[in-house]
């Protein structure tokens, strides 16, 4: 086991409070689902198992709120950085994006973004980088894996047949 | 027995299935090496990507994946000191050191052999003791798997993270995220919201490629700027006397990893460090003392975390509970192929054993040859720099919770599960119970459930037939002391103990 931090991290007591309130609202949702009517009734599992998240989260809650907090440390600085947050609102807008836009196009926005961001590096660099993995990732999982991807706006099976006409002929 | 021959060399005949063995194997080991990829991100972003496929292929990718991830987590201990898997922690101890000393080569070599050895003694005892532990497990009650269950997710809770009770939240957490959807056996709807979409419950999928996946990433993006060292690597194949003088030690070792990994609840990481421990305590006098390089502190882990694969798939194979977090993933597969692992597995489908079997034994082999060949190229991949990566896995965990559906719905839990696995991660909870929960939930509501119907719901007839059966009451005092030993109770007697001792020494 790993030795427990000793000090409270920047919004780990927010945490704990929100993880203590999630457990009382689904015990609530549990109670719901059968009452206390017999214990091998569709709800006594839940409300099993939620209580015990009940009586844990309050133990981690009371031991959380003892702890004293890091000085100087901030949410911002050292939990939600900006790199973080940059990248949880790019996979976002890319799940978003997936079925509107296929697969190739909006992977290839979200490298190209990504890698530029992440390595601080020239566009053309992260033009490049995200080019190839994305055609490394296509030939892998949707021609070997054959991994069916939302096309969008790309006609990628025309493409492909065309493809294939090119080189086999009829086939 | 000719038959379990046949079933056990169905993947070296069939070149397909050999081939994505050797692949498997070949990706597990930069897979286990890339510091920033895990075994568990890649299978399970991996089982998205093969769910359509025969059980046979996709199978054999796992293994392979999951056999060369073990073991390339030593080669970035070694080099870089930065264990590439949890189960190479204890191989950074001696091996950093060696590898100081310009004898990385030697080091790489030495833990190849080493987790060979290791894997093969796993898979003997694995094929060895699976058909008996099932036969055995055909007598088990609904309380035994409950008891059972109940036991790994606290094993796993215990053994990492900050604390228990941070363990046991994480685990009925996930217990919960299983319980989602109709009741199996009343249709009755648990935690649905009256929503129509979550009556099939929460894609298991979504919540692993989460946790795993994007919670993983996105923790990585903090040390987005450390840098690779180089080594300059000289001869890796070791000598036939440096391995035999090595053999006492490994097979001990090796049957520590066994016995760690069989524990439900309990994989390599733990193994490697109880094996280290191990060999400290019986190598009198070493050549170089341990921690500055010893080479017994190289073996011992080495060989521990790859017995240890053979030993996890015994409780998973037989009972169909996992040893860790990367069986609870591989039993998800099986689940989706339409396998239900537990003692009936053996007796219905031996050909599903003995063909995981053959290929464990397959994956071995390849390991030891791309282990001992191959290193320039490994270089240069490790050297892949963090910030193409990053991206890389962010996007293919999209792409993997979508492809198992197509269902757009899978994508927002997993984004919604990456986040919440971030904070956990970040705050000293552990994902590992989390998934452990999910595969065990309905297994564990189904068992308690016929236990208390056949006892007329009564609990204190239940905790008769607990008390005076053996297997029942054994487990039932393991799960009652792991409670206890994270009380404020144990530690004051544990104290008082010591200052006994002490006091009688003096």
């Amino acid at each position: 086991m790993s030795p427990e931090n000793t000090t409270r991290r920047p919004g780990e007591a927010v945490f704990a409070v929100f993880l203590a309130l999630l457990s009382a609202a689904l015990v609530w949702q549990a109670y719901g689902i059968a009452g206390f009517e017999a214990l091998s009734s569709p709800g006594a599992f839940p409300i099993a198992v939620t209580s015990v998240m009940v009586i844990s989260s309050l133990i981690i809650l009371t031991h959380t709120l003892r702890k004293p907090t890091q000085p100087g440390n901030t949410f911002l600085g050292h939990v939600a950085t900006p790199l973080a947050l940059i990248m949880t609102g790019l996979i976002v807008i890319f799940g978003f994006a997936l079925q509107p836009l296929g697969f190739l196009p909006s992977a290839y926005l979200f490298l190209v973004v990504g890698i530029k961001i992440l390595s601080k590096r020239s566009f053309a660099y992260s033009l490049g980088i995200a080019l190839f993995c994305l055609v490394l990732i296509y030939i892998v999982f949707r021609l070997v894996f054959s991994v069916l991807m939302p096309e969008g706006i790309v006609p990628e099976r025309e493409i492909l047949a065309w493809i294939g006409n090119l080189f086999g002929g009829t086939n | 027995m000719i038959e379990a021959f046949q079933y056990f060399t169905t993947a070296w005949v069939d070149p397909q299935l050999l081939g994505l063995v050797a692949l498997g194997t070949f990706a597990g080991i930069y897979v286990g090496a890339i510091p920033g990829l895990s075994v568990t991100m890649a299978v399970s972003i991996l089982i998205s990507f093969t769910f359509s496929w025969e059980v046979y292929s996709a199978l054999s990718l796992m293994v392979g994946i999951y056999m060369g991830g073990v073991y390339g987590g030593s080669r970035t201990a070694i080099l870089l000191n930065i264990p590439g898997a949890p189960s190479a922690i204890a191989t950074a101890f001696d091996g950093y050191p060696l590898a100081q000393k310009g004898l990385a080569g030697e080091a790489i070599g030495i833990a190849t052999t080493m987790s060979a050895v290791g894997g093969f003694i796993g898979i003997i005892v694995l094929a060895a003791a699976a058909p008996m532990v099932s036969e055995f497990a055909l007598k088990f009650q609904p309380r035994d798997y409950m008891l059972l269950a109940i036991l790994g997710i606290l094993l796993v809770g215990s053994l990492s993270g900050d604390n228990l009770v941070k363990g046991i939240f994480a685990g009925s957490l996930g217990l919960l995220i299983g319980a989602v959807g109709l009741d199996p056996l009343t249709a009755q709807e648990r935690f649905t919201f009256g929503v129509v979409e979550l009556w099939g419950g929460i894609s298991f999928i979504a919540v692993m490629i989460g946790m795993f996946g994007v919670a993983e990433a996105l923790i990585q993006l903090r040390h987005i700027d450390k840098v690779a060292v180089k080594q300059k690597i000289a001869r890796i194949v070791p000598s036939w006397s440096a391995i035999r003088k090595y053999l006492p030690l490994s097979v001990q070792t090796s049957t520590i990893g066994v016995i760690i990994g069989a524990l439900p609840g309990t994989g390599g990481d733990i193994a490697a460090l109880m094996a280290y421990d191990h060999a400290k305590r019986v190598t009198k006098n070493p050549e170089t003392p341990f921690g500055e390089g010893a080479r017994e502190g190289l073996v011992a882990p080495e060989t521990a975390n790859n017995a240890a694969i053979g030993g996890a798939f015994i409780p998973m194979l037989t009972l169909g509970i996992p040893g860790d977090a990367v069986t609870a993933i591989i039993i998800g597969a099986l689940f989706i192929h339409g396998l239900n692992p537990g003692p009936m597995l053996m007796i219905d489908r031996p050909e599903m054993f003995w063909f995981i079997v053959g290929a464990l034994v397959l994956a071995n082999i390849f390991m030891l040859v791309f282990g001992l060949t191959g290193i320039r190229i490994f270089t240069k991949i490790v050297e892949m720099p963090r910030a193409v990566l990053i991206p890389i896995i962010l996007m293919l965990s999209i792409v993997g919770a979508y492809a198992v559906n197509n269902a757009i719905t899978d994508v927002y839990w997993m984004l919604a599960f990456g986040v919440l696995g971030y904070f956990m991660k970040l705050y000293g909870y552990q994902v590992g119970p989390v998934i452990l929960g999910v595969i065990l939930s309905r297994l564990i509501d189904e068992n308690w459930r016929r236990a208390i119907i056949s006892e007329r719901e009564s609990i204190p007839d239940l905790m008769l037939g607990i008390l005076t059966s053996p297997l029942s009451l054994v487990l039932f005092v393991s799960v009652i002391l792991i409670f206890l030993s994270q009380t404020p109770f144990w530690a004051k007697a544990k104290k008082r103990l010591r200052t006994q001792k002490d006091a009688s020494k003096t």
